[in-house]
C-alpha cells in the first residue's frame, strides 16, 4: 500500500500550494493537532483484543454492557431543581410526565455549603441555583407523590453528600420503602469540589473519609445505590481541557479506591458501585475519544493495578452532561444545536445516563419550555437518528481509534505525574491528589488551560458562533425563569416549624453520636440518618463537623 | 500616565465558580493593571474594607449563582456608606438581560455577560477610571 507520506507530499501539499488551509486553529480543545487524514498505518499495530474487545467484555472500550442501547437507552436524566421544594416537586412530576427515566436533583448554594435557609450566609441565594433542602422536612415536600422504589434520583451534592443521603434515606424509611429497592446516585465526590467546584467545607483529609464512610457503608445498607459519581464536569467547566477532565477525574477515581483499601475494605466491595460523570463538550470525536479512553484506562488499571476480580469493578459506568460552558448569551437558540451535537456525542460515547443543557442556560436557570426541548433532543437521537442500532460504531475508525489511543496516552502522563507527587507514601495517587489541591497543582493547570482558550478566542484563532464572528445586531429575546423571592421566607417558616415541633432530646442525642463518630473515626453514615430522623437539620449536622474537621481555605492564586 | 489602573476581582457569596474572576484577573494583569483577587466566599464587608485597604479604582463582582441583585446592592450600599462611592463597581456572570438595566441603575458601571471579550473589560476600565481620576484632580 502507497504510503500516507507520500500521499501528504504528492496530492495534500499540492492541494494546499493551490488552496491553502484556512487560518483556524486545527487542534482539538485539548490541543491535539491531528493530521489532515488518518490510514491504517497511523493505528499499526492493532490488537483488537487488547484495545477494544467486544462490549460488555474487558476492557470495556465498546461500552459497558453487552446489548447497549439496542436492549436499553441511556438514562434521559433532567439535572432540575429551584426555589421550593414545591416548585420543585412540581417540575419533577412534569419532566417524569414527559417521557424522562430518573430523576435528578440540583440544590441551591446554601444547601451545598451546608447552611440552613435562614443562616445569614444564605441570605440572597436561597432557592436561586437549585432547591434549598434543610431538613427532613424539604425532603418530604419533594419527592411528595413520587415513589422511591420506582424512580431513581441523583443527587447533586457533595460536602453534605452523607447528610442529604441520611434524609433521602429516612424519608423512605418513614414511607416504608426498602433501602434494598432503592437506586440512585449521590455526587459525594469532594476531590473535584477541590479541584474545580470549590463546594468544600472541611479540610481534604477529613473529607475524604466521610466519602469512604459510604463505600463502607452503602453496599452493604443500600446495595443499588451508587455512593460516588467520580466527576469530570466541574473539572471541565471550570477551563481543564478534554485530557485534564480524563486524566484528574480518573485520578480522584483511584485516589477514592486506594482510601477505600486505606480503611481496610476489599477492592470488590466497593468497586461495582462507582460511577463517573463526564463533561461532554464540542470537540465532536475528542469527546467520543474520552469517553472509550476512560472506560479503557479504569478497566485495566483496576484489574491489573489494584487487583479487582470481580468484571463490575473494572466497569466505568457514567453519565453525562453536555457543556454548560459552551453555550452563549448571544443568539441562545444556536445552543440547541450546540447541545444536540454534543449530546451525539455522549451517545456515540456509549455513556450510559445524559443529561442536556437547555438552550437558555448561559442567562438563567431553565425555563420548563426550555428544559423540553433539551430532553425532546436526547429523544430525537435516540428514536429518530438511527445511531443506536449498533454498537460503538466509530470503532475501527482511523482517526477514532487513534485519537482514543492519543486521549489515553496524554491522560496515563498526567496521571503518573500525580502519582510521582505521592511518591514515598503507601497510597500514591491518592496522596498526590491530596497534594496537589494544596500546593495548587491542579488550580494552576486549570487556569492555564482556560487562559490560553481565552486567548484563542479573543485572537479570533478559535471561532464562536455569535460570539467572535457571525454577531447579530438585533439579540433575539428569549424567556427567563425568575426565582420567586418569597422562597427565603418559605424556607424559614418551615425550618422554624421543623424546630418547634421535633422532639429536642432526640436531635441533641443524635447529633451528639454523629460527634462521637467523627472524633473516634468511627463510621458516620448511621448517625447521620438518626439525625435526619430526629429533624436534625443540615446546617446543624455540618456545624458538628466544623467544630471536629475544621474548615478548610484553598491557596489563592490567579 | 505611569499611574497603574488598580482592580479588585472578588468572588462574593458561596458561589465557587471562579474560572471567570481568574480569566479576567491575569488579562487585566497582562494588560497592565494592579489586580487583586480575593478569593472565594466573600461577604459584601470584606469586599469593601479589602478595597479600601488596598485603594483600588474599580472593583469587579463575578457571580454565576443567581443572587447578583443582592450582592451588587450590598456592595454598593457599604461603598457610599463608606465614602467610597468614587471606586467604579462593575461585574460579570450569569445575570439576566432584564436584570442589567436595573444593576445600573442602581448605580453598577458596567455588567459583562458570557462571551464578553477581556479585550471589551480591559477597555472599559482604561476610559473609565482616567475620567475619575481626572474628576478628582489626580
Amino acid at each position: 500500500m502507497r504510503k500516507k507520506h507520500d500521499w501528504m507530499r504528492e496530492t495534500y501539499q499540492k492541494s494546499t500550494e493551490r488552496m491553502p488551509e484556512r487560518k483556524v486553529a486545527h487542534r482539538t480543545l485539548s490541543n491535539i493537532a491531528p493530521d489532515p487524514l488518518y490510514t491504517p498505518e497511523d493505528i499499526e499495530p492493532f490488537d483488537y483484543e487488547k484495545k477494544l474487545g467486544y462490549p460488555g467484555e474487558y476492557p470495556y472500550t465498546r461500552g459497558v454492557y453487552g446489548s447497549m442501547y439496542r436492549s436499553k437507552l441511556w438514562t434521559m436524566r433532567m439535572f432540575a431543581g429551584f426555589g421550593t421544594a414545591e416548585q420543585t416537586n412540581e417540575r419533577f412530576k412534569k419532566l417524569l410526565a414527559a417521557g424522562q427515566t430518573g430523576l435528578s436533583v440540583a440544590f441551591d448554594l446554601p444547601t451545598l455549603m451546608g447552611y440552613d435557609s435562614d443562616h445569614p450566609l444564605s441570605k440572597g441565594e436561597v432557592g436561586k441555583c437549585g432547591v434549598a433542602v434543610s431538613s427532613l422536612a424539604d425532603m418530604e415536600v419533594l419527592f411528595d407523590g413520587i415513589n422511591l422504589e420506582e424512580v431513581t434520583t441523583s443527587m447533586t451534592i457533595n460536602s453534605p453528600a452523607n447528610a442529604i443521603w441520611g434524609m433521602y434515606l429516612a424519608l423512605a424509611k418513614k414511607k416504608g420503602y426498602d433501602w434494598k429497592k432503592l437506586g440512585g446516585t449521590i455526587q459525594n465526590d469532594i476531590l473535584k469540589e477541590f479541584i474545580a467546584q470549590k463546594e468544600f467545607i472541611y479540610p481534604p483529609e477529613p473529607s475524604v473519609k466521610l466519602v469512604i464512610d459510604t463505600f463502607e457503608w452503602g453496599p452493604k445498607n443500600v446495595p443499588k445505590w451508587n455512593f460516588i459519581s467520580v466527576s469530570g464536569y466541574h473539572i471541565r467547566e471550570a477551563g481543564a481541557t478534554a485530557v485534564q477532565e480524563l486524566a484528574f477525574t480518573l485520578a480522584d477515581g483511584f485516589a477514592y479506591v486506594e482510601a477505600a483499601l486505606e480503611r481496610g475494605l476489599e477492592i470488590d466491595y466497593f468497586a461495582p458501585r462507582i460511577s463517573f460523570f463526564f463533561d461532554v463538550h464540542n470537540d465532536f470525536f475528542e469527546e467520543i475519544a474520552k469517553f472509550r479512553a476512560a472506560r479503557r484506562i479504569w478497566a485495566t488499571e483496576m484489574k491489573e493495578r489494584y487487583g479487582a476480580k470481580n468484571p463490575r469493578s473494572w466497569m466505568l459506568r457514567t453519565h453525562a452532561q453536555t457543556a454548560g460552558v459552551s453555550l452563549t448569551a448571544q443568539q441562545p437558540l444556536n445552543n440547541i444545536v450546540r447541545v444536540a451535537i454534543q449530546a451525539l456525542a455522549a451517545v456515540l460515547g456509549g455513556t450510559n445516563s445524559l443529561h442536556t443543557d437547555s438552550y437558555d442556560e448561559a442567562l438563567a436557570l431553565p425555563t420548563e419550555e426550555a428544559a423540553t426541548i433539551a430532553l425532546r433532543t436526547q429523544q430525537i437521537i435516540a428514536y429518530e437518528s438511527g445511531v443506536t442500532h449498533t454498537i460503538d460504531p466509530l470503532a475501527g475508525s482511523y482517526y477514532v481509534e487513534w485519537l482514543t489511543d492519543k486521549v489515553e496516552e496524554e491522560a496515563r502522563n498526567y496521571i503518573e505525574a500525580i502519582r510521582k507527587m505521592g511518591e514515598g507514601t503507601p497510597y500514591p495517587t491518592l496522596y498526590g491528589v491530596i497534594r496537589g489541591i494544596e500546593n495548587g497543582y491542579f488550580q494552576r493547570e486549570i487556569a492555564d488551560a482556560s487562559y490560553r482558550f481565552q486567548q484563542e478566542v479573543e485572537s479570533g484563532e478559535r471561532i464562536i458562533v455569535g460570539v467572535n464572528a457571525f454577531k447579530d445586531e438585533k439579540e433575539i429575546e428569549v424567556p427567563i425563569l425568575t426565582i420567586d423571592p418569597e422562597v427565603e421566607r418559605v424556607q424559614a417558616e418551615r425550618l422554624a416549624r421543623v424546630r418547634r415541633e421535633r422532639d429536642e432530646k432526640r436531635v441533641k442525642e443524635a447529633l451528639e453520636g454523629l460527634r462521637q463518630a467523627a472524633v473516634t473515626g468511627q463510621n458516620t453514615m448511621p448517625h447521620f440518618v438518626e439525625a435526619a430522623l430526629a429533624y436534625a437539620t443540615l446546617g446543624e449536622m455540618m456545624d458538628v463537623l466544623r467544630k471536629v474537621y475544621g474548615i478548610y481555605e484553598e491557596p489563592v492564586m490567579v | 500616565m505611569d499611574r497603574k489602573i488598580r482592580v479588585l476581582i472578588a468572588k462574593p457569596g458561596l458561589d465557587g465558580h471562579d474560572r471567570g474572576a481568574k480569566v479576567v484577573a491575569r488579562a487585566l494583569r497582562d494588560a497592565g493593571m494592579e489586580v487583586i483577587y480575593t478569593g472565594l466566599r466573600q461577604t459584601p464587608e470584606m469586599i469593601v474594607s479589602a478595597a479600601l485597604q488596598e485603594d483600588v479604582d474599580a472593583i469587579g463582582l463575578s457571580i454565576l449563582s443567581g443572587a447578583h441583585m443582592h450582592y451588587f446592592s450590598e456592595v454598593k450600599r457599604l461603598l457610599d456608606e463608606q465614602g467610597a462611592s468614587d471606586i467604579l463597581l462593575f461585574g460579570g456572570g450569569i445575570i439576566p438581560d432584564e436584570d442589567v438595566p436595573k444593576l445600573l441603575e442602581m448605580g453598577v458601571a458596567a455588567v459583562f455577560g458570557p462571551g464578553t471579550l477581556t479585550q471589551d473589560i480591559v477597555d472599559f476600565l482604561k476610559r473609565e477610571v482616567p475620567k475619575k481620576w481626572a474628576k478628582a484632580g489626580l
